[in-house]
């Protein structure tokens, strides 16, 4: 009970992980107004860099403490529940992060859109843009020389849709993987989480693949108006999760060929799963509202 | 892994259960001791007091008479924007998680929070977000000057360089709060004793429960809202520019579902302390303690459907008008039920009125003042008169100041003996009480009718019939601020000096927190207490 709860000793990681963090954003801040408003940025870009390669080690050192209490039996039932519990939040703010960009696509398209080309009560947009006439996709901005928009958008039959199966397929290898791992299959285990992995970087390629086609013969960059926006918002940001994602799963197969987890206890592995599932599903999201309709 | 990494890491691990703290400053920086984050977190909060607090008195004699006076338009919109940011995110919720570190260990009866280490990283968080937000006075172009609200398109086409760090360190603020949060939740479902049933559980630590939800749901809205913010100021997005096909009215839809939950993020801690504090100088239980816990819950679903009465003024449909209205004024009900709940605990109590219960008291009177003028703006079709007007500053005041903070103050003189060991300054404490309720009212009570006569807010001049109530409400802010010294001698003298206190404190108090000497010993309850 919770008289074994283990409480760790002092620890220094939280303090330098912070200084790291701060040397990082701190920096980043300067690069991008050095960007906006011209200054010169060498040196943030090579604090910036100090700052998140600090960050970064501490992080792995810290998870590495982690694992090694986790095999040295010192979390506690209570621990291992207090660690499921914060994951699962965790990943709840996730969803909500996920949930504003959706609010976002929904409101400019039902809202926004058809209000500034004359929909509803006001007709507001005669004294701004009276030529401007609302669709979604939106190839014409109101305000074209500013913000170009568009010539075509991605098609969602072809990359999109090979994508969706991609990523629908890796939750199902992953599932395998979890299977073999409380039957004791280690080998299937290793062979599943390996293919879920292939998986998930052959997805990001693709996803990269299609960015380069959207810059290079769609026009569809990232500061070409508000469909543009919404469309790299969401799906780079899933991108961002995915490629995490991934990073997890590598470390989960790493540590799988060195001979962790068992059958019950290998929340490390759930958690990872956990995360894939959840990007699986805001896929099925994007693909649905972003690409099809 | 070889001998030489397991034994660094054995001695990081090194389990400290039946030491004391560590020798010198490296058991500040390095701590996973609740109870030493938890001082962290409220001494760093106490500093940021200070120091929002010396911006609201650049903004009082700025006021003092009409026409400029020490500041120039810029700085004075500068003032007014980083005296919201400091004191929503630096003072007001820090102290809370501050006193949540504290106390919901001791008061579920568990050994510490339940991510010790994480717990540590949060304050730090904390630590650097602040030095970014503060380093804007030092960027070309000061501080931000939009308004803690930072609207696009002021803050985002017009943005100047500071609200990129602004924006970096809302980021961290978020992060900050979102692993305190987390913490939080797992603490309370996870370390409570055996027999701490959740109907049983304290009502602090009930609305920290709720409060933690809230901030896991908001936070990373309000992060995913400034990220859009720096690609349109820096990528050449356009989401708030209607240029591109954006909006920037959904600037304000976004920002407020973010804050208007906020809002409760920092009164249903103090609601939690004051229904702790009410029934032990009442010495009776609580008056309908499930009651109190279903209206906590109530108001916060409810905090997530209201935000667009900050918006009556920006253009939405009738619909929507009618809806938001409403969903507002049902907030009262499960509000009136604390404040009626309140009432009756002390109800035919045989009441003792030491400094903790002065506080509290005064706390239900002026936050219900805060309240009812909310109802009022609450109103459609009246808040277009009020918005915007000083009539607004005087409502959020009443309910931040002698609310928000009024209880954090009761809920410190409380709980100080039992940090300390030592019994704080009770004739001070009378004294600090009285010079802080006289002038928190004439600070803000004047401010309703400067705002119902037409005074805008976030203008450093005004017209001269507004003149007497302002110097009023200047003379009344310089009082506030000169009395909140006597707090920080209290509460600092109460940490070497005074009269030992005893395991219990008070007279009969309930809860487990008095179980345990005083000062609380460095571990608690390393083997859970049993509840009954």
């Amino acid at each position: 009970m919770s008289s074994n709860y283990y409480v760790p000793a002092q620890s220094k990681m939280p303090l330098v992980a912070s200084i790291g963090l701060f040397t990082m954003m701190f920096s980043f801040g300067h690069i991008l107004n050095a960007k906006t408003y011209e200054y010169s940025n060498l040196l943030p870009t090579v604090l910036m860099g100090v700052g998140f390669v600090s960050l970064m080690a501490v992080v792995v050192y810290w998870f590495k403490i982690v694992i090694w209490e986790s095999r040295n039996a010192m979390h506690s039932n209570l621990m291992d529940k207090s660690y499921r519990w914060s994951m699962g939040w965790f990943i709840s703010t996730e969803v909500m992060f996920f949930a504003t960009f959706f609010g976002v696509l929904f409101y400019v398209r039902y809202l926004a859109v058809p209000w500034l080309s004359s929909e509803g009560a006001k007709e507001m947009n005669i004294l701004l843009w009276p030529d401007f006439i609302g669709s979604w996709p939106l190839f014409q901005n109101p305000d074209p020389e500013k913000f170009p928009g568009p010539k075509a958008i991605i098609n969602p039959l072809q990359v999109p849709l090979l994508n969706t199966i991609i990523l629908v397929t890796s939750s199902f290898t992953l599932t395998w993987a979890h299977h073999a791992l409380r039957a004791g299959k280690r080998l299937a285990l290793r062979n599943w989480l390996m293919v879920t992995i292939l998986l998930g970087i052959s997805f990001l390629s693709l996803q990269v693949e299609e960015y380069i086609e959207a810059y290079t013969e769609l026009d569809l960059t990232f500061d070409s108006g508000i469909y543009a926006n919404t469309f790299f918002l969401l799906t780079g940001f899933h991108g961002a999760h995915v490629t995490l994602g991934t990073i997890m799963l590598i470390t989960m197969l790493g540590r799988v060929m060195k001979g962790h987890f068992t059958a019950n206890n290998h929340f490390a592995f759930e958690a990872s799963s956990w995360y894939w599932h959840f990007v699986d599903v805001v896929w099925i999201g994007l693909f649905l509202f972003v690409y099809i309709l | 892994m070889n001998e030489a990494t397991i034994d660094i890491k054995t001695n990081e691990m090194a389990h400290d259960d039946h030491h004391g703290p560590a020798k010198g400053i490296t058991r500040w920086l390095y701590t996973t001791n609740h109870k030493d984050i938890g001082t962290l977190y409220l001494l760093f909060s106490l500093l940021m007091l200070f120091v929002g607090g010396a911006m609201a008195l650049v903004i009082r004699t700025e006021l003092f008479a009409p026409g400029m006076q020490i500041t120039t338009p810029e700085f004075y919109n500068q003032m007014v924007s980083m005296h919201g940011l400091v004191m929503i995110f630096l003072v007001i919720m820090p102290t809370f998680i501050g006193l949540a570190n504290w106390m919901i260990p001791l008061m579920i009866g568990a050994p510490d929070m339940a991510l010790p280490r994480l717990n540590n990283w949060s304050f730090w968080v904390l630590v650097i977000a602040s030095i970014v937000l503060m380093s804007t006075f030092f960027v070309e172009g000061g501080a931000p000057s939009g308004g803690w609200t930072f609207y696009a398109p002021l803050s985002t086409e017009y943005a100047k360089p500071s609200i990129t760090f602004m924006i970096l360190s809302i980021h961290l603020l978020g992060m900050s709060s979102i692993m305190g949060a987390l913490n939080i939740i797992s603490t309370i479902f996870n370390l409570r004793a055996p027999g701490m049933g959740y109907m049983k559980m304290p009502l602090f630590v009930w609305t920290w429960l709720i409060t933690a939800f809230l901030l896991l749901a908001v936070m990373p809205v309000l992060a995913g809202l400034v990220t859009m913010m720096l690609t349109d100021i820096h990528f050449g997005t356009s989401f708030f520019n209607a240029a591109g096909g954006g909006d920037p009215v959904m600037f304000q839809h976004l920002f407020w579902f973010f804050g208007h939950p906020e809002v409760y993020i920092m009164i249903l801690p103090a609601f939690g302390i004051v229904s702790m504090i009410l029934p032990t100088f009442s010495r009776k239980p609580l008056f309908g303690y499930d009651s109190m816990v279903y209206a906590t819950a109530s108001i916060a679903i409810l905090s997530m459907i209201v935000w667009a009465h900050h918006m009556f003024t920006a253009g939405m449909p009738l619909a929507g008008e009618i809806f938001f209205m409403a969903t507002t004024m049902i907030i009262a009900v499960p509000t009136g039920v604390k404040v009626f709940n309140w009432i009756a605990t002390m109800f035919q109590g045989s009441i003792t009125f030491e400094t903790p219960m002065l506080f509290a008291i005064a706390f239900v009177a002026l936050f219900t003042i805060g309240g009812l003028s909310g109802v009022m703006m609450a109103m459609a079709s009246v808040d277009i008169q009020y918005h915007d007007s000083y009539f607004i500053v005087a409502h959020f005041h009443y309910v931040l100041v002698p609310g928000a903070l009024f209880a954090i103050y009761a809920g410190v003189y409380y709980w100080l003996p039992k940090w300390t060991g030592k019994m704080y300054n009770e004739t001070l404490g009378q004294i600090h009480f009285w010079l802080s309720f006289v002038s928190v009212n004439l600070t803000f009570f004047p401010m309703h009718f400067v705002g119902l006569a037409g005074m805008p807010r976030r203008i450093p001049d005004y017209s001269l019939q507004f003149s007497d109530f302002n110097a009023l409400a200047t003379i009344g802010a310089f009082a506030f601020g000169i009395s909140q010294l006597i707090f920080a001698y209290i509460v600092i003298r109460a940490m070497f000096a005074g009269k030992p206190a005893t395991q219990e404190v008070w007279d009969n108090p309930e809860g487990l927190e008095w179980t345990i000497p005083s000062p609380a010993p460095y571990h608690t309850f390393e083997t859970p207490p049993e509840v009954k």
